[in-house]
């Protein structure tokens, strides 16, 4: 493990911003996938087809194929940026159909009762949604979106092996290919480093499923 | 709105009207976002003919060389794909079995390391094998479809074959117990009631997560095209796009098969479960609730 302790801190920073990356991936992602369930589940019928062509579209697409479109597409038609930007909003795009699809599961699920008991007692349209139906909604997704949320951390790795720049998968690369590193153990070390961010994540979506969701 | 939805009520006149011009204002303002999409494109000449033609007129000088070229990379994404859902399933089926039939200290061991496998992104599963199987001596450039073939399945194996094997898993465990107890009641012993009573059952409950994980396994044989490890689809059209520097126009091809194949294996998946829910309701109304317990948590996303 010579080649993981020497350059240990290139793997730490690496680490980091393979982290920032995810965490950035993360906010993007809840934030437009709450606004497609939105569209989703809204009374506006133009809405709700703009939603379900977007989901359709994205989540039957490679992300590899939304990265290029990014990547080398937007440069086409002179939109520029740093492969940074482009793979974060390749990986919010590509995540966002799956949110979007894992929060209108959590709304379907709330049994139609709630909401005719709500109104039966005579509670008004808004409150209705925010204190009784959404409430519900969102623990019932949080499985879901957690499970999402995980997948999009690996999937951040696909960004990082398109060439973000010194993250993890680049630290791996450049040691290995530049400096002639043996790459067991460099790649050993870069195994970790998404260990580290996936498996904790995983404890913590177990521990937050226990305290606030409702199993139906 | 003809479905029922809990978030509000069946509209009267105000509200009908209210979302009409809703869906007016909302119908304005994506037509003209799509309008200075389409605008800006055509701004830049990414609309003309010429960036097209290479695939799309068979008067191309390259037309026929393009079409050979990109159906043989779907030809490999399909090889690949095909090659990597058989050893997932295999090795998935014998996985996951064994992680139900070993013992409590000697599963612990199996458990870690496919907890470890599930952790890790499979494009990093990918890259390793690409990477330390050469290194550790392991020559796989003698195996029919050339070594980056094989790095690409035995990447996408070693992550998916867990997920499956966590998917029958879960089907096993939310099968009603006593299918197994009248199993081995009637004598058989506990692999000849695995291979017939349970396995069975569970293969049918998760056929839809099993397809879900199938297009999954489709969709990433593309990683190839990022570690450039492997002529599939994507990478094809790639090159043939910085050939004729068309890459919208490429990509757009591409996405657009992926979507059609994907989108034609979900519609499979829910007449499946369709089908499937409508002839076992009497069978699965009482198990029902454990099998959405065993099913919780797992990373069935079909991200």
């Amino acid at each position: 493990m010579g080649a993981v302790t020497e350059n240990l801190d290139l793997f730490w920073n690496g680490f980091l911003r393979s982290l920032g990356l995810c965490l950035w991936g993360m906010v993007g992602a809840l934030a437009l996938g709450t606004v497609l369930a939105a569209f989703r589940v809204s009374p506006v019928a133009p809405l709700r087809f703009l939603g379900t062509a977007w989901v359709t579209l994205v989540r039957n697409c490679p992300l590899t194929v939304v990265l290029f479109f990014f990547a080398f597409g937007f440069p086409e038609i002179g939109v520029n940026g740093s492969y940074y930007a482009f793979g974060l909003g390749a990986l919010i795009i590509y995540t966002s159909a799956f949110v979007c699809e894992a929060l209108r599961s959590g709304i379907n699920a709330v049994p139609a009762g709630q909401a005719e008991a709500a109104r039966a007692i005579g509670l008004p349209f808004t409150k209705t949604l925010t204190q009784v139906v959404l409430p519900q909604a969102f623990r019932t997704s949080i499985p879901p979106v957690g499970s999402v949320i995980i997948a999009m951390f690996k999937n951040s790795a696909v960004v990082g092996a398109f060439g973000v720049g010194r993250d993890l998968f680049s630290v791996g690369e450049s040691l290995t290919s530049a400096q002639g590193y043996a790459a067991l153990p460099v790649l050993t070390g870069v195994a970790i480093g998404y260990l580290l961010i996936t498996l904790p994540a995983g404890g913590l979506l177990a521990l937050l499923e226990r305290k606030v969701a409702i199993v139906r | 709105m003809s479905e029922y939805t809990v978030l509000y009520d069946a509209p009267g006149p105000r509200a009908r009207r209210r979302s009409r011009i809703g869906g007016a204002i909302a119908t304005v303002v994506v037509v003209a976002a799509v309008g200075v999409a389409v605008k800006r494109l055509a701004d830049q000449g990414q609309l003309d003919l010429e960036l097209w033609r290479p695939v799309f007129d068979p008067g191309h000088e390259f037309f026929a060389d393009d079409w050979r070229q990109l159906a043989g990379g779907l030809l490999n994404t399909v090889k690949a794909a095909a090659l990597a859902i058989t050893f997932s399933l295999v090795l998935g089926a014998v996985l996951g079995v064994a992680r139900l039939m070993l013992g409590r200290m000697t599963r612990l061991p199996l458990a870690a390391v496919m907890e470890l496998l599930r952790g890790l992104p499979v494009v990093i599963s990918i890259y390793f094998a690409s990477r330390v199987l050469p290194e550790l001596g392991a020559d796989l450039s003698f195996m029919p479809g050339g070594s980056g073939l094989w790095y690409l399945v035995i990447g996408l194996t070693a992550y998916n074959m867990v997920i499956i094997a966590e998917i029958l898993r879960a089907g096993v465990l939310s099968l009603p117990s006593g299918q197994r107890e009248a199993a081995l009641a009637i004598g058989l012993t506990p692999v000849a009631t695995m291979r017939m009573i349970l396995l069975p059952q569970a293969v049918r409950t998760m056929l839809p997560a099993l397809i879900s994980q199938i297009v999954v396994i489709l969709k990433d044989t593309s990683l190839a095209a990022v570690l450039g490890l492997y002529e599939e689809f994507l990478r094809r059209a790639n090159l043939l796009s910085q050939y004729f520097d068309n890459p919208i126009q490429m990509l757009s091809l591409v996405a657009a098969v992926f979507i059609l194949l994907n989108y034609l294996l979900s519609r499979v998946a829910r007449w499946l479960e369709h089908r499937l829910s409508r002839s076992q309701r009497s069978a699965v109304t009482p198990g029902e609730a454990e099998g959405m317990d065993a099913t919780r948590g797992l990373t069935n996303t079909g991200v």
